[in-house]
């Protein structure tokens, strides 16, 4: 090419004394080492955005200290009270209000109950609440927060009111009311933590949208007729995946806790069954002759808030790294 | 601005509403009267219908509805269900200042021990000074406060006897549940200063005091702070959520004669009236400190763009 198009749109063509390539004698060449091209070649294989999160995690020690964390206290909240003689329910009176020893590792409780197998089973009640409330939130936060941010417009509008009406009380006095008015089970906590958890995930989710909204691959896939919901589903969420994950990773200590505060008030999971809310407040009576019935459940739920807190870190920088500090 | 004003003005009225609306339906649609008690205490059908008589409940749902909005506008609250001649006014009455004196202090102390704390871990990022106030912070934010509270009172209370166990005649009473009510709160704040005064000593107005020659100290308490601070102003509605339930378990925990341990007992009771008049209360204190801190936000933050 050695001529070209001048802003008026007039061919100019260079003058004599410039050097174009195709000017220069075949002698003149000289064939380049074949190795130089190996310097273009991609070695390793790319990696993708997961696994590149994936790596940033596994550097962060905090994060995967927390992991390990969880993962052992899962395991053992399945698999624990089936190896263990006591059950969380068993009453034992002769036994009532044992020290901590090689028999009942945390000691037992007023009616002889084996503390350690309950705070086991208390890790199965409060992680699963906190998993499955923190799952159930995923979802209804995606939709309605997903629709409201592509949509747009008066819909987005309605909703988003809608939203910030709900936002402005505290959740916890929402879920005490729905506690008082669905009774104490474990299905209403989750239906109380439901109903009220998804907005931070919703708001979270529309502004993700919003912003993704406008990129040219939405265009392209507008372009060839997708669908609405096609796109909204294929591929604006999965593309702002990172920071929900992140907001939701969060969601499960929040859950845990909310479980617990609503147990130590009074209203949360109903005896013989046990969440570490609930292990704690029934030691309060006797906490100045027996502190070690609060002290273990208190250890308990304090871990996994922070290995939970930490995965919740580790995971915000690795999976969205312009938010690190 | 002054639309701004006026809108949420009205959002929050609206918000209040709402609130009032959902509790009323949700607390008189739970199973069971008020005065059927669970202990199947036989009352005569004359007083049972007396007794709904004197409280308005033999009237259609939605006359007591109206009655109770009609009530509310006039500050009435109503009457406990539970305790004898005990209006929802009289007990905020007396427990409010309580709570609110509690409160006030612990508000105050978070917000001073947090933001020092977040000024220290900025400016000394990543020496120790740092990883001890982040280390403290992410103990404050991942413990529950009442296992927190309840830790405090045995170990100051019951293992080394230092303390006062519950009460709240002397300045030794006011110690733990001002700790307990604040600690999460001054983990939550050190790391929002810390993460926002690194952001501003990263500005280049920054670097044009520190190039004129102006004194570190003054760099950081006059230039930095004023703009670091302003993040914080958006954790104050939080911050009072925070300080009420929260009283809800220090309040328990220490028998502190306040509001919070009125609500935590009115749901142990059932007293149905009382979580209705004090969730209303909660509620409305709430949207309140929420709409005061969005004007006072705007006001400070000029660069907060209001939508029109």
């Amino acid at each position: 090419m050695h001529s070209a198009l001048n802003k008026n749109g007039d061919i100019v063509v260079p003058r004599e004394s410039s050097l174009v390539w195709h000017d220069i004698p075949d002698e003149e060449f000289e064939k380049l080492d074949q190795s130089a091209k190996q310097s273009e070649v991609v070695l390793r294989k790319s990696k993708s955005y997961w696994q590149d999160a994936w790596s940033r995690f596994r550097k962060d020690p905090l994060a995967m200290a927390g992991l390990v964390v969880i993962v052992v206290i899962t395991l053992a909240a399945i698999f624990g009270p089936i190896f263990s003689s006591y059950s969380y329910e068993d009453q034992n009176i002769a036994n009532q209000n044992q020290s901590p020893s090689l028999e009942h590792w945390f000691g037992t409780d007023k009616f002889g109950r084996d503390i350690f197998v309950r705070t086991l089973y208390g890790a199965r009640i409060s992680l699963t609440i906190g998993f499955v409330a923190a799952g159930i939130n995923l979802v209804i936060g995606v939709i309605y927060g997903g629709i409201s941010g592509y949509f747009g417009g008066k819909i987005d509008m309605i909703m988003m009111r809608f939203v910030d009406i709900l936002y402005g009380v505290p959740d916890l006095l929402y879920i005490i009311l729905l506690m008082m008015f669905l009774g104490n089970t474990l299905e209403s906590i989750l239906i109380a933590l439901s109903l009220t958890y998804w907005i931070g995930t919703a708001r979270m989710v529309r502004s993700q949208v919003i912003t993704l909204k406008f990129q040219e691959y939405t265009l392209a896939a507008k372009a060839i007729g997708s669908s609405n919901l096609r796109i909204l589903f294929k591929h604006l969420i999965p593309n702002s995946m990172g920071p929900i994950i992140v907001t939701v990773t969060f969601l499960v200590p929040s859950a845990i806790f909310s479980e617990a505060f609503l147990s130590f008030l009074g209203i949360g999971i109903q005896v013989p069954m046990a969440s570490w809310g609930t292990l704690v407040n029934d030691a309060i009576p006797s906490l100045f002759t027996q502190p070690y019935q609060m002290l273990f459940p208190a250890i308990a739920i304090s871990i996994t808030m922070f290995a939970l807190n930490f995965i919740g870190d580790g995971l915000r920088d690795a999976l969205d790294p312009r938010l690190k500090k | 601005m002054v639309g701004y004003i006026v809108k949420r003005f009205f959002a929050s009225l609206l918000t209040m509403f709402v609130l009032i609306t959902i509790t009323f339906f949700l607390m008189h649609s739970i199973p069971g009267g008020p005065f059927s008690p669970a202990e199947e205490r036989k009352v005569p059908a004359s007083v049972l219908q007396k007794m709904e008589e004197k409280f308005g409940l033999h009237e259609p749902l939605h006359v007591q509805y109206v009655n109770y909005l009609k009530n509310l506008l006039q500050g009435d609250l109503g009457f406990s269900f539970k305790q004898l001649d005990v209006s929802v006014n009289e007990l905020i009455a007396q427990g409010f200042p309580i709570s609110a004196k509690v409160g006030l202090i612990a508000i105050g102390l978070a917000l001073l021990i947090g933001i020092l704390l977040g000024i220290v871990s900025a400016i000394k990022r990543g020496k120790w000074a740092d990883w001890t106030a982040m280390i403290f912070a992410t103990i404050g934010i991942s413990i529950p406060n009442f296992v927190l509270t309840v830790l405090l009172m045995f170990f100051f209370c019951v293992m080394f006897k230092l303390l006062p166990t519950y009460g709240l005649t002397s300045w030794k009473h006011y110690i733990l549940p001002v700790i307990g009510l604040s600690f999460g709160p001054i983990a939550y704040i050190a790391r929002l200063m810390r993460s926002s005064m690194l952001e501003v000593m990263r500005q280049d107005f920054i670097l044009t005091a520190r190039a004129k020659g102006v004194p570190e100290y003054r760099v950081i308490f006059k230039h930095a702070l004023k703009n670091a601070i302003i993040p914080i102003v958006t954790y104050l509605g939080p911050l009072v959520a925070a300080m009420l339930t929260g009283s809800f378990i220090v309040e328990r925990v220490f028998s502190i004669p306040g509001i919070g341990r009125d609500f935590v007992s009115g749901i142990g009771d059932r007293d149905y009236s009382v979580i209705l008049g004090l969730t209303v209360f909660f509620g409305v204190f709430i949207i309140v400190m929420n709409f005061i801190v969005d004007i006072l936000y705007a006001i400070i933050d000029k660069r907060v763009k209001i939508e029109e």
